[in-house]
């Protein structure tokens, strides 16, 4: 029996409430786990990915792009941060801000790699995120970026304020995602992914939506970026730049299931936690252990861990 | 991991002849000419690395995103079958052929069906063979360790071959030929042998392919046994074209190899030589006259002919980019 209006609305309520619920969750614990354990950098590695594999999340999971390349964004939110506070001495807060530009600068640039699809969007967004490491990395431009040699922002350095402030940004990108399922921008977002004409023809701005979900999940990756090198305030190009941070992201993505809220933060909780076991010491058998489970992944269980649940019809928040 | 190896020195490869004292150029086209003819014979070895990935390409539609890993498996096995045996890299890529063939027959069979089944099998295909990338350099790593390894040039001959009044190396030059051949040898497959017949037939329409009763699997198969081949024998003269073989080199190899098949037609092997030699010329051009700069290159020139013309320089509107 279809639900009334107001059966509907209750309905919805309930289900952000039980979203923004575990989002909070999320964010209180990582808030708390701070005072209790004392590897500040691993809790911020953390927090970093959360926001990082939800941010991947808006794109991949809502429209079906998948950027290899999503580091990029990082990078330049890393590098307009840094930019701005070595070169005009501003505070961080306006770095962050800077951050945030930067990536928007760059995925506005990057638009019209939407038009690609696939397999070609894929690696036309890796070869970019490399162009523009190619370029802040370059030693012809030692002056501006310090080139290889890596930036230091000790004047800024304030370990306990960024870790805070990379829990507002994962607090920020978990509410999209939240707004994102629960929503009806949310909903033509998946109804483009799934068949972009039928979306079309129903009255959906396809450009819109897909630059609107571009340029969000850009965003969360510039902020994180920004704070990145905030909280380490000695970086180079290559950290900033590591393709494994996209790898690491997307990994996590597909292990927990995309467009859902709970799949992502179960592969960063999971996988990273191993990671952390096992890894740091030798990371080669975590690279090997890691390259297995996206073949066996893809293989056996394309959709994530959350389709064992949802396969059976149960919804995962 | 980003960072490409040896190609810089090359720069400089005729240094007597071009700076003067001051170090200024006073024989602009010496100069220009030098760097077109060391870029067709680069771009005869990245037609090299390039097919393989190609012809996986057309014959499936996936993209072997551990194609670099390949061709890096390729130059160590050389750099072993050397060290430990004094083989002649021309007789360990006999081998090279042979042993990857062999290799690649089991992974089809293993990998490649279940996944041509998905819903979006073109995309999976990136994050599985990005899986066993990774796979491959973990284990390189863990079982030779981060080092560089090189062979020494003097093996494919000392001294430098003149050709229109610039020098380069002789190993250049036969890395060019080895390639070169490699290229005609899978021209003469596909269009002169009755399994290379049926593959351009699974090519064209896989679906097809399989209502007239071919063995689709088999055939491709093979081609996916060839391609790793091709790789393989890439990665012998690797050490001679690129400088050294690390175990992560395969991200670097894949996006250049990426760039020279977008450029000459993704599914269209023998485009990929008109790709590698368009690709060649211009990283010797961006070497020569801005050659901090030269590393940009296999980037943009993959962006701009995406969103340019993704068909490629042959392609027809085949393909939905």
């Amino acid at each position: 029996m279809p639900d009334t209006g107001a059966e509907a609305r209750a309905k919805l309520v309930r289900r952000v409430i039980l979203d923004t619920s575990i989002a909070a969750v999320v964010v209180i614990g990582m808030g708390v786990a701070r005072g209790v354990y004392s590897n500040e950098l691993m809790l911020f590695n953390f927090v970093m990915f959360l926001a990082l594999a939800q941010g991947l999340n808006i794109i991949y999971g809502f429209t079906g792009y998948l950027p290899f390349g999503y580091v990029g964004f990082y990078g330049a939110g890393a590098y307009g941060f840094s930019l701005v506070v070595m070169h005009l001495h501003a505070s961080a807060l306006v770095g962050m801000a800077a951050a945030a530009v930067a990536a928007l600068v760059l995925a506005v640039i990057l638009l019209p790699l939407l038009r690609l699809s696939g397999a070609y969007f894929a690696i036309a967004s890796m070869a970019a995120a490399q162009a523009v490491y190619e370029v802040v990395a370059n030693p012809d431009l030692e002056n501006i970026t310090k080139g290889p040699y890596g930036v230091s922002l000790s004047d800024v350095f304030a370990p306990a304020f960024s870790y805070y402030i990379a829990l507002a940004i994962l607090a920020f990108t978990l509410l999209l995602v939240v707004w994102l399922r629960n929503s009806r921008f949310g909903m033509s977002l998946q109804a483009i992914r799934d068949d972009s004409v039928s979306a079309a023809m129903a009255g959906v701005s396809v450009v819109r939506g897909r630059t609107i979900a571009w340029l969000l999940s850009a965003l969360v990756a510039g902020l994180v970026g920004g704070v990145f090198a905030w909280h380490i305030s000695v970086f180079y190009p290559d950290t900033a730049f590591d393709l494994n941070i996209s790898i690491f992201a997307t990994v996590f993505l597909l292990f927990g299931g995309a467009t859902t809220l709970c799949g992502p933060l179960l592969g960063v909780f999971i996988l990273y936690g191993i990671y952390n076991v096992i890894g740091i010491a030798v990371p080669q058998y975590f690279e090997f252990t890691y390259g297995a489970l996206i073949v066996l992944l893809v293989l056996f269980l394309p959709n994530g861990l959350v389709s064992l649940l949802t396969n059976r019809g149960i919804r995962v928040p | 991991m980003w960072r490409r190896r040896g190609w810089r020195a090359f720069a400089r490869h005729d240094d007597e002849g071009i700076l003067d004292d001051q170090g200024t150029l006073h024989d602009d086209t010496n100069m220009l000419t030098g760097a077109i003819i060391a870029g067709v014979v680069f771009g005869l070895y990245y037609t090299l690395v390039g097919l393989g990935l190609n012809l996986v390409f057309g014959v499936m539609r996936i993209v072997n995103l551990a194609h670099g890993d390949f061709l890096m498996l390729g130059g160590i096995a050389a750099w072993f079958l050397f060290t430990s045996l004094g083989l002649h890299p021309l007789v360990s890529a006999g081998l090279v052929v042979v042993v990857f063939v062999l290799i690649g027959l089991p992974i089809y069979y293993l990998v490649v069906p279940r996944l041509l089944r998905s819903r979006d099998s073109e995309m999976l295909s990136l994050i599985l063979f990005f899986g066993v990338s990774q796979m491959i350099e973990a284990v390189t790593t863990i079982g030779l360790g981060s080092t560089e390894r090189s062979l020494p040039p003097r093996l494919l001959g000392v001294g430098p071959v003149i050709l229109f009044g610039t020098r380069l190396p002789k190993a250049w030059i036969f890395s060019a030929i080895a390639s070169a051949v490699a290229v005609l040898l899978v021209y003469l497959y596909l269009y002169r042998t009755r399994l290379g017949t049926l593959t351009r037939a699974v090519m064209v329409s896989r679906d097809e392919a399989l209502a007239t009763g071919i063995d689709v699997n088999f055939v491709s198969a093979v081609a996916f046994g060839i391609s790793l081949a091709l790789a393989g024998v890439a990665g012998v003269f690797a050490p001679f074209i690129l400088g050294s073989i690390t175990p992560n080199m395969g991200v670097a190899i894949n996006i250049t190899a990426f760039a020279v098949i977008v450029v000459g037609t993704l599914g269209n092997p023998l485009g990929t030589l008109l790709g590698g030699i368009i690709y060649g010329v211009s990283l010797m051009l961006m070497q020569t006259y801005l050659s901090s700069w030269a590393n940009l290159l296999p980037n943009l020139l993959l962006i701009a002919v995406l969103l340019v013309r993704p068909e490629g320089i042959f392609g027809r509107k085949v393909r939905r980019a």
